[in-house]
């Protein structure tokens, strides 16, 4: 395996949060390699640093120690309107509750990411492609209140998909969702990172879920507990 | 994003609460109505206060007896002799007429209703140089000064305050400081003047006002209006006025015993003095548009709480600061610029109803909108939008993705 083949190398990840007077380590030095199109779940009892993992990864934040390459760029340095480029172009995130312009119409919430990278051609081409891609192709133009939770988090994922990024992070994606629309967002999720050849991780809770992925990483107390392969 | 696109979504997000933007929309409509009729207002009383001061006659002016800057000391008073000699066409060819003048106020009564006018001693002269027009009756003639004469000309007001009407009067008699005298005409009302109103007065001869009723010497003068022949030969005249004194009285060297106003002094004060009234309306109407900005800055600041998930999810995908910070000033910039636009019809309407209500009440006066106070007005506003936004702006473009997205 060639470093080119990663595209995710974090080495010795420590988070140390300041909480009033008290010091809380989120994470104390969490070290992965992540493989492009490989799909992998992150689990963990709360309190374990999986939020504060994904956060890193996805970019929305930087670790206190430790460095973390995406696509073998170093990102951990990053001032925070680089990390905002970074965020634009190789990362799409699926959020638990859709986390959607509720008074935009579906195209304009897919076409948003869009929009910030500054692209205006064949933007309105692509928005609809992407929503074709998860199914909604008949859907543009509806409200988030006018769509289901899991056509909202179809948008969502639209969106996601939309700067074809690098890793694909979803933070319990069915936590919202009856159980069919929620295997049905995972068929499609899985489905896409075939099509696209997408890293998809998943941060999520539930073992059924996980079973689905090719990886679990298990954290505990900040710290990698086991990289179980099937 | 592009403009376009930046303007269409901030209308959006703003079209989500309507009430709440009409609501701080108004308070700038009220700040920018308020310069905007304000400064109307102020420069109508302008306009209206040059303009009856220029209706006197530009080509008019004014002689007293002393220095009014610094202290003279034996100062002589001004006599008739003096107005002979203003007079002299050969001495002075650019002044056209001289029209000598006793005033003090006093009271003066018909019947049970009394009033307290100003009252001017006069010659035929002041007719002419004063442009009085007479409603009934006639003016005073020579004869009637030089027989000392107990006539009266009575001012349109003071033929309101004793009579209750304007016409009908020439022939009664009227009571000024206890003697009689009988009334030979009422002027024309003219509105008002460089020494409080033209039309609260009594006008009778001057040698009766010398003897009879102000105790003035025989050959005083208080004031002396000159008219030049023309308004461009004011200065010309003036000078000869300076020249004929300055010999007359023998201060040839050292400092006037007299003072000299032309009616461009008079026009330079009042426009001074309504021009600060106007900086001072304006000024206080000015307040009401930073409460207004204030106003503002509230909205903005409780919508960035609000929205606190939606930036963090722009940002989560590939907002930077930079593009937060446009959105939220665009919109209170938005807010801002609407309210400027519908205060300036506002103002625009409520100064031309203040013209009506002056109008209606038999004060002619217009208000009157100018280009440069709308400018104004525009601009202010929109820096008040751009500078209450700021710190709204700044606050959501600081905020951490993280903590945003987490946010309940």
């Amino acid at each position: 395996m060639t470093k080119k083949d990663l595209t995710i190398v974090a080495k010795d990840l420590t988070k140390v949060y300041q909480m009033g007077q008290v010091q809380v380590n989120a994470l104390c030095g969490v070290s992965l390699e992540i493989k492009k199109g490989e799909i992998v779940a992150i689990m963990g009892p709360s309190g374990s640093g999986k939020s504060t993992l994904m956060n890193i990864i996805g970019c929305l934040d930087r670790p206190t120690a430790g460095e973390y390459f995406l696509d073998g760029e170093l990102v951990s340095d990053l001032s925070d309107d680089q990390l905002a480029v970074i965020r634009n172009k190789k990362v799409g995130f699926v959020f638990q509750n859709f986390n959607l312009l509720s008074r935009s119409t579906a195209l304009i919430n897919v076409e948003l990411p869009l929009r910030y990278a500054g692209e205006n051609e064949k933007r309105r081409e692509r928005a609809v492609q992407a929503l074709e891609a998860v199914g909604l192709g008949d859907r543009l133009d509806h409200k988030p209140t006018e769509l289901s939770g899991g056509q909202q988090q179809r948008v969502a994922i639209a969106r996601a998909l939309i700067n074809n990024p690098s890793i694909i992070l979803a933070d319990e994606p069915t936590g919202n969702l009856d159980s069919k629309s929620g295997k049905e967002i995972m068929q499609l999720l899985l489905k896409l990172n075939r099509d696209f050849k997408t890293t998809l991780i998943l941060v999520t809770h539930d073992a059924q879920i996980a079973a689905e992925t090719q990886r679990i990483i298990q954290l505990y107390d900040g710290k990698v507990a086991s990289k179980r392969k099937k | 994003m592009n403009l376009l696109q930046i303007i269409s979504e901030a209308l959006e997000s703003l079209n989500a609460n309507k009430l709440r933007a009409a609501l701080t929309i108004l308070g700038i409509v009220i700040g920018v109505a308020a310069v905007i009729a304000m400064l109307a207002v102020g420069t109508g009383a302008q306009d209206t206060i040059l303009g009856s001061i220029s209706g006197i006659g530009t080509n008019l002016l004014f002689v007293f007896q002393g220095n009014l800057q610094q202290d003279v000391r034996n100062e002589k008073p001004l006599t008739m002799n003096d107005i002979n000699a203003l007079s002299d066409v050969y001495q002075a060819p650019h002044i056209q007429m001289i029209a000598p003048i006793v005033y003090d106020t006093l009271a003066a009564s018909y019947g049970g209703e009394s009033a307290t006018p100003e009252l001017f001693g006069v010659t035929p002269e002041f007719e002419i140089v004063s442009n009085y027009f007479l409603i009934e009756g006639s003016f005073i003639t020579e004869d009637q000064v030089n027989g000392l004469a107990s006539v009266a000309l009575l001012g349109p007001e003071v033929a309101d305050k004793l009579f209750d009407r304007r016409t009908l009067i020439t022939g009664e008699t009227i009571r000024i400081d206890g003697q009689p005298f009988r009334v030979i005409g009422v002027l024309e009302p003219k509105g008002g003047g460089s020494f409080g109103s033209q039309d609260n007065v009594i006008l009778v001869p001057i040698t009766t006002a010398r003897a009879r009723l102000l105790d003035r010497e025989r050959d005083h003068v208080d004031i002396a209006y000159v008219q030049a022949i023309s308004a461009e030969t004011v200065p010309i005249a003036q000078e000869e006025i300076v020249q004929i004194l300055r010999n007359r009285h023998r201060t040839e060297i050292g400092l006037d015993d007299f003072t000299i106003f032309t009616q461009e002094d008079f026009l330079s004060l009042a426009g001074t003095i309504t021009g600060v009234l106007t900086i001072f309306l304006g000024g206080i109407a000015a307040i009401s548009l930073l409460v207004g900005g204030i106003g503002i800055m509230n909205i903005m600041l409780v919508s960035v709480t609000e929205r606190t998930r939606e930036i963090g999810l722009r940002k989560a995908i590939g907002a930077r600061k930079r593009d937060i910070l446009i959105q939220f000033l665009t919109e209170s910039a938005l807010l801002s610029m609407f309210g400027g636009f519908i205060g300036i019809i506002f103002g625009w309407v409520i100064s031309f109803a203040v013209g009506k209500i002056a109008s209606a009440s038999g004060t002619p006066f217009t208000p009157a909108v100018k280009l440069d106070a709308i400018i104004l007005a525009t601009i202010f506003s929109s820096a008040v939008g751009l500078f209450f936004g700021i710190y709204p702006a700044n606050r959501a473009a600081n905020l951490e993705p993280v903590e945003a997205l987490r946010y309940e």
